[in-house]
């Protein structure tokens, strides 16, 4: 496996396990207080969506010139990965809450009790609920899948490091029987910006027609640089952020 | 709101997210890359400059709102 392959089935697996855990815990606070069978009703059609997604629009892209899929999905991969970074720099800076898994829980549980009485037997809301949080949040993980995939035309690789991904969060989630709160969240999502975003700004260069020193093995100055980049930027933000609150 | 227009609309807030400037700053430095290189010299040093800029001042725009 080469070293761009590596960093591929790295990304996706970790963009694929934030996502899941975030999906886990709705599916988890419908399954508990409304109905289990009709939540995994929702699950099962969503990933059966998903499925579709990626099955039909994977050829597609890759039928695409080079070049094209590159400055387009560079650009793309881009644009996610800055918002990825922005967002977890901000929560390791202080300057954004963190996300809480077992908060989004109580929430999602409180809202589900006063959603009305359950019904018996399908339980609509179970399922509507179920379905559209799998499908959100799998969105992203298809298109990174496919983008990714597409790219290195390996969107089996690709494919095969998110199922992994959520195997293992479904696994922990089942031994655990409760949401994964102790997941280091924001460190996984800073990984995740620093590899879309190291990968997006190398694809879209090269598509654009630059050539970078050496090769892809600029991703190994690329993808470092850009983790140091964010983490002085946290570092700078979260000594600005205690000395406006000691003063 | 028509089904299309929620559509488009959750297209737009899919591909750009919460901050259209960046989105546009990424176009815009693909789009002097790939001028550049046209030109015939080497352009791989914009993509690192505009990301280090597009970065610093979305993160001060968010700063700035409170999020």
């Amino acid at each position: 496996m080469s070293g761009t392959e590596i960093g591929l089935a790295v990304s996706v697996f970790l963009a694929c396990a934030v996502e899941a855990v975030e999906a886990l815990t709705i599916v988890l606070a419908v399954g508990t207080t409304r109905s289990w069978s009709s939540a995994m009703s929702g699950v099962g059609a969503a990933t059966l969506a998903l499925a579709v997604i990626v099955t039909a629009l994977g050829p597609a892209l890759t039928s695409l010139p080079i070049d094209v899929l590159r400055v387009v999905v560079g650009g793309l991969l881009l644009i996610f990965g800055l918002q990825w970074l922005r967002k977890a720099i901000l929560r390791g800076a202080g300057l954004k809450a963190k996300h809480d898994e077992l908060e989004t829980y109580q929430q999602e549980a409180e809202t589900a009790r006063a959603a009305g009485a359950r019904h018996p037997g399908f339980d609509g809301y179970a399922f509507t609920i179920a379905f559209k949080g799998v499908l959100l949040e799998g969105l992203e993980v298809a298109f990174i899948v496919l983008t990714f995939g597409a790219n290195q035309h390996d969107v089996g690789l690709a494919a095969a490091a998110a199922g992994l991904a959520v195997l293992t969060v479904v696994v922990a989630g089942a031994a655990a029987r409760a949401p994964l709160a102790r997941v280091p969240e924001n460190m996984m999502k800073l990984a995740v910006g620093v590899m879309l975003s190291s990968f997006g700004m190398f694809w879209g260069a090269e598509g654009a027609g630059a050539h970078w020193p050496g090769g892809d093995a600029a991703l190994l100055a690329v993808i470092p640089s850009v983790l140091l980049a964010a983490l002085a930027t946290i570092w700078t933000l979260r000594r600005a952020v205690m000395s406006a609150t000691s003063v | 709101m028509s089904r299309a227009q929620a559509f488009l609309l959750a297209v737009w807030e899919f591909v750009v997210g919460d901050d259209w400037r960046t989105a546009l700053g990424v176009a815009l430095a693909l789009a002097l890359t790939a001028i550049i290189a046209g030109a015939g010299v080497s352009a791989w040093w914009v993509m690192p400059i505009a990301v280090i800029v597009l970065l610093a001042l979305s993160i001060r725009r968010a700063a700035r709102r409170g999020t």
